[in-house]
C-alpha cells in the first residue's frame, strides 16, 4: 500500500542533515538523539507497516524542558517533528517523513503522582496504557480506556488518537478520563492546562487537544482519572443463527435499562480463525457471536446474566455460555482479544474501523460481504456493538502488490460505507496518513478549514506531524 | 439589524451571523436567555436565539443518542427520553431559578454552550463528555458541523468539545447530538447529619473509593441543607452529607447496606427512599438552596481534597455558606454582599490552593468591574484569544462575554 501521496521533503533540511543532528545533540542527553541507519530504522514505520520512511533521526528526551528545547529548535531550523508513543498506529500517525525527526516520548514514562482520594494519577506520557492499570490495581484501581493495543501503547498514543477500547460504552474513551495535561508547543513553550479538578476553566483546550494526532504539541505529562475496579465481572457468550438476531439482541439489551461494561461481537468467519487460536469454546456452527460482560458482586452478576439471558430468549440463541470460572472468562476473552493476532496467523490483514450506527449492522455486514467479494477478498467482522465500532479485517497477501492494492480500495470503500450508514471512518484509530484522503466523504471543506484554522492556531508553520489527518489538496488550497 | 433575531431555521441563523460579520455588528448569542446575566455584561444592542430552533431530529433509544435543534427546551428533551425510561445522564443545572428565572425553561444549547453538569458527574462525565456532535454557525455566519451521531468518533480535530463551554463566543450551535442513557431502576441516598466539611469530604472521598457506584456525593450547610431535607429527619438546621446509589431494586438492596458498612466510621447514616431521594435530588439540579436571595454566589471547582480547606481559608474573611458537590470539587460559595462580591479573597484563595471560580451570581456592575471567569494563565490566554480569532475573527459573537477582548 503505497498509493498516497507525500509531500515534498524539505532540501534545505535534508542537505543540513549533519549541522542539524550535531545541534539536536547538544540538547537532550548522551545516547538520545538517534542518527545511525539501523537505529533508524526502528522509527521508520508504525503499526501500518505498508508506509515507511526514514526520518533524519529520532530524539528521545527525558524530560518536558528538553522536548521544550527540541521543538523550538526545530521550529528555528523549519525541522518536521513526528511524535511517537510506541509506534503503535494503525493508521500510520507515527509515519515520519524524510525531513522530520521523530520525537518519542519513550523515555519519559514515569508515575508522577497517584492521588485515591481524588481518584487521579499523574504520569508522564510516556508510560504504557496498562502500567496506569498496573501502579494502581493492588488498590482495586483501574486506568478505564484499555485499546487492544494496551500492553504497548503509550498515554501518549492514546491522547493523540483519543483512544477508545473494549470498555468504553461504560467508561469512556481517553478524553472522558483527562484532567489535566503539560503540552509543549511548537515554539517551545509549555503550557498546562487543566489540573485536578474536574472541569478545566475557560475554553476546552483539552478536549481540542487530546484526538489531534500529534499535530498541536507534544504532551509530555497527564493527570488521568483512576476508578475503583468493580467487585467482579464476569463474561457470557451467546451464538446466533444471523447476523440480525444478534443486533437486535444488543438492542433489546440497552432498551432493557442494562449497560453491560462490554458487548463484542463476531461473525462467523472471525469465530472460526479466533476458535482455531484460542479453542475458547466459541460456538463454530453460530453465524454471529457476542461476548457480553456485566460488573459487580457475585449474586448482582449472576442476576444480571440472568436477566440478559432472558432478554435474549426471542432472539433464539444457538448457544449460551455462561463463564462459571476464572479460568473460563479468561478463555472467552482470549478469543476476543487474540482475535487480531489470529488473523494474522492465516494472512495478512488490513484492519478497517468504521463506526456504524448499531441499527445498521446487518445492513453494514451484507455490503461489506458484498464489497470484499467484488474485490475477491476474504473477510472478517469484528464489532464492538454496545458503541457501534466495526473493526472489519480484510485478508489479503502482503507479497501480492495487486492484492494489496485491492485491499486498500476495498478498505476505503468499506469506510465510505460506514459514513454513508450514518457513522464514521474511524472510532478509536485515528485518521493518520491512511485515512486523510477519504475526509472528504465525511466533511465538507469548510467542516475542515475550521479543523485546520485550528491546527495553524497550534502550529503556524505546519511542522508537527504535518501530512496527516488532512487531505493534501485541501490543505493546499 | 433589528433588536432581537430569531432565526426559524440554520440558513436564516446563518445569513443573520454572516449579515452582522459584515456590518461588524457585535450580537448577543442566546437560547431562551435564562442564563443571560452570567458573564461580562455585553455592550450590544442586538440579540439573536436559537428560540426557534426546536425539535427533537433523531432519537434511537437503542443506540443510546439523540439530536435535537439548539432551541429545544431541555424539559422536552428530558419527557421525550423518559417515555423510553432513559435520561440525559450528566444531571445538567437548572440555573435559571436562582437567576430569578422559573425552571425548566433552559435550552439544550444552552446547556452545552455552559457545559452544565449536576452531581452525576462524578460517574458518568460532563455535559462536554455525552456531546457526539455539533452543526454550528460561526462568526463569519459559515455552517460547520463536528463529529456525528455515533458514540466513538475520532475522525478529525475534536471541534464539538471546543464549542462546549464556550458560552457562545465562538459559534452558534445549531443543532447538537447526544448520547442519552437509561434511568436507573430506583434510587436510594444516605444522609450523614452534622458532618463537619472536612470530614464530610473525607466521607465522600471514600464513598467513590468503593465498587458500588455512588452516583452523588454532597454536603451542605446547615441553611442549606434544610431546603433539601425535611424536617422529619433534620429538626433543626443541621450539615448533611448525602450519597446517591442508583441502581436495580435488589442491588440497591445490597450495595446500600455495604455502603454503609464501609463508612461507619463517619457515623450512623439515614436511608432515603425513592421518592425522597427524587425530591433531594432534583433540589440539588435545580440548586434550591440559592433561590430566594441575591447575594452575590461563586462557583469553584478544585481538586475534591482541597474543598474543605478553601471553604475553611474563605469563610475567616468572608461571610459565607457552602454547598459542595462532587465531593467537595465542586463548591457553591454564597457570599454575604459587598463591594467585590469577595473576588479578592476568592481569587486569593483559589490561586493559593488550585482550581478556578466563576462569579454567577452580581448585578451588571460588579460584571463589569471584577473578572467573571477565572483569569487565565498566559499560556493558556493566548490560545484562547487564537482560538476565538479562529471561529469570529471580527469579535461579533458574544463579545467579552468570558474575557475581556476575547
Amino acid at each position: 500500500m503505497s498509493s498516497l501521496a507525500v509531500l515534498e521533503p524539505d532540501k534545505d533540511v535534508l542537505n543540513r542533515r549533519d549541522v542539524l543532528i550535531r545541534g539536536l545533540r547538544e540538547l537532550v542527553p548522551d545516547g538520545c538523539v538517534v542518527s545511525d541507519e539501523d537505529g533508524r530504522r526502528a522509527f521508520e514505520t508504525d503499526a501500518l507497516t505498508a508506509y515507511k520512511q526514514m526520518p533524519l533521526a529520532a530524539v528521545l528526551p527525558t524530560s518536558t524542558e528538553q522536548v521544550s528545547r527540541v521543538l523550538g529548535f526545530c521550529k528555528a531550523n523549519a525541522i518536521k517533528v513526528i511524535a511517537r508513543g510506541a509506534g503503535t498506529s494503525l493508521c500510520g500517525g507515527a509515519l515520519p517523513s524524510e525531513d522530520s525527526i521523530v520525537l518519542g516520548v519513550s523515555k519519559m514514562n514515569a508515575v508522577l503522582d497517584i492521588d485515591y482520594e481524588n481518584r487521579t494519577a499523574r504520569v508522564q506520557t510516556g508510560i504504557t496504557n496498562i502500567d496506569i492499570s498496573n501502579a494502581v490495581s493492588p488498590d482495586k484501581f483501574f486506568y478505564a480506556p484499555d485499546p487492544s493495543s494496551q500492553l504497548a501503547c503509550t498515554l501518549a498514543g492514546n491522547l493523540g488518537m483519543n483512544s477508545g477500547g473494549a470498555h468504553c460504552l461504560k467508561y469512556g474513551v481517553t478524553t472522558n478520563n483527562v484532567l489535566g495535561l503539560k503540552i509543549v508547543l511548537m515554539d517551545g513553550e509549555i503550557v498546562e492546562i487543566g489540573g485536578d479538578e474536574l472541569d478545566a476553566s475557560g475554553y476546552d483546550m483539552l478536549g481540542l487537544i487530546i484526538g489531534s494526532e500529534g499535530q498541536f504539541g507534544v504532551v509530555t505529562e497527564a493527570t488521568v482519572r483512576i476508578l475503583r475496579s468493580a467487585e467482579g465481572a464476569r463474561p457470557m457468550l451467546m451464538g446466533f443463527g444471523s447476523v440480525e438476531a444478534a443486533g437486535e439482541c444488543v438492542s433489546a439489551i440497552i432498551a432493557s435499562g442494562i449497560i453491560p461494561v462490554a458487548i463484542e461481537f463476531m461473525d462467523k468467519p472471525a469465530i472460526q480463525v479466533c476458535e482455531d487460536f484460542a479453542k475458547a469454546g466459541y460456538p463454530r456452527d453460530a453465524e454471529a457471536l457476542l461476548i457480553i460482560e456485566v460488573e459487580g458482586s457475585e449474586d448482582e452478576i449472576e442476576e444480571r446474566l440472568g436477566q440478559i439471558q432472558q432478554i435474549a430468549e426471542p432472539f433464539a440463541p444457538t448457544t449460551i455460555k455462561v463463564s462459571q470460572s476464572a479460568a473460563e472468562s479468561a478463555a472467552i476473552w482470549l478469543g476476543r482479544k487474540s482475535a487480531f493476532g489470529a488473523v494474522g496467523r492465516i494472512a495478512d490483514y488490513y484492519c478497517m474501523d468504521g463506526t456504524i450506527p448499531l441499527g445498521k449492522l446487518t445492513e453494514a455486514l451484507i455490503e461489506i460481504g458484498a464489497i470484499c467479494n467484488r474485490y475477491k477478498l476474504r473477510v472478517a467482522n469484528i464489532f464492538h456493538a454496545g458503541d457501534g465500532n466495526l473493526h472489519p479485517l480484510i485478508l489479503y497477501d502482503a507479497n501480492n502488490a495487486d492484492e494489496m492494492e485491492r485491499a486498500e480500495k476495498c478498505g476505503a470503500e468499506v469506510l465510505e460505507l460506514c459514513v454513508r450508514l450514518g457513522g464514521c471512518l474511524t472510532g478509536e484509530h485515528g485518521v493518520g496518513v491512511e485515512k486523510r484522503e477519504l475526509m472528504l466523504s465525511q466533511f465538507t471543506r469548510t467542516d475542515l478549514e475550521y479543523q485546520m484554522r485550528i491546527k495553524t492556531m497550534f502550529d503556524p508553520d505546519w511542522l508537527l506531524n504535518p501530512a496527516k489527518v488532512f487531505p493534501l489538496d485541501v490543505r493546499t488550497s | 439589524m433589528s433588536d432581537l433575531i430569531q432565526p426559524k431555521d440554520e440558513e436564516a441563523l446563518a445569513a443573520a451571523v454572516a449579515e452582522a460579520n459584515a456590518a461588524q455588528t457585535p450580537v448577543e448569542v442566546c437560547g431562551a436567555g435564562t442564563k443571560r446575566h452570567i458573564g461580562r455584561p455585553l455592550q450590544t444592542a442586538t440579540r439573536l436565539t436559537t428560540e426557534k430552533l426546536k425539535g427533537v431530529t433523531l432519537y434511537e433509544p437503542s443506540e443510546m443518542v439523540l439530536s435535537a435543534r439548539a432551541g429545544t427546551p431541555v424539559t422536552y428533551i428530558e419527557k421525550t427520553l423518559a417515555k423510553h425510561n432513559q435520561q440525559l445522564a450528566f444531571e445538567p443545572v437548572d440555573l435559571g431559578p436562582m437567576l430569578g428565572e422559573k425552571a425548566g425553561l433552559g435550552t439544550i444549547g444552552g446547556v452545552f454552550a455552559a457545559n452544565l453538569s449536576g452531581s452525576r458527574r462524578i460517574q458518568v462525565g460532563a455535559a462536554r463528555d455525552h456531546l457526539l456532535g455539533v452543526r454550528a454557525v460561526s462568526g463569519r455566519g459559515e455552517i460547520f458541523k463536528s463529529g456525528g451521531r455515533v458514540m466513538k468518533n475520532v475522525t478529525g480535530v475534536d471541534l464539538s468539545r471546543g464549542i462546549a463551554g464556550s458560552w457562545g463566543t465562538l459559534a452558534v450551535m445549531s443543532e447538537v447530538t447526544m448520547k442519552v442513557l437509561p434511568k436507573a431502576q430506583a434510587i436510594r441516598t444516605l444522609l450523614f447529619i452534622g458532618l463537619t466539611d472536612q470530614v464530610a469530604v473525607d466521607a465522600m472521598c471514600a464513598a467513590l473509593g468503593t465498587p458500588f457506584e455512588v452516583s452523588g456525593t454532597v454536603h451542605l450547610h446547615g441553611d442549606f441543607a434544610s431546603r433539601l431535607v425535611d424536617s422529619e429527619h433534620l429538626r433543626r438546621p443541621s450539615p448533611v452529607t448525602a450519597l446517591r446509589l442508583e441502581n436495580f431494586d435488589t442491588s440497591l438492596a445490597y450495595r446500600t447496606g455495604q455502603l454503609a458498612e464501609s463508612l461507619t466510621a463517619f457515623g450512623t447514616t439515614i436511608e432515603l427512599d425513592d421518592g425522597a431521594s427524587h425530591d433531594f435530588w432534583e433540589g440539588m439540579r435545580t440548586l434550591a438552596f440559592l433561590q430566594d436571595s441575591q447575594d452575590p454566589v461563586w462557583r469553584i471547582s478544585t481538586a475534591p481534597t482541597q474543598g474543605a480547606r478553601l471553604v475553611a481559608a474563605l469563610s475567616k474573611r468572608l461571610d459565607c455558606r457552602a454547598a459542595y458537590d462532587w465531593s467537595g470539587g465542586l463548591i457553591w460559595l454564597q457570599c454575604a454582599p459587598s463591594s467585590d462580591a469577595g473576588a479578592t479573597e476568592v481569587r486569593r484563595v483559589v490561586a493559593e490552593m488550585g482550581g478556578h471560580a466563576t462569579l454567577i451570581r452580581a448585578d451588571a456592575a460588579l460584571r463589569s468591574s471584577i473578572d467573571v471567569f477565572q483569569p487565565l494563565n498566559p499560556g493558556v490566554a493566548a490560545l484562547t484569544a487564537k482560538l476565538k480569532t479562529s471561529f469570529d475573527p471580527a469579535g461579533i459573537l458574544n463579545p467579552g462575554r468570558m474575557y475581556r477582548g476575547v
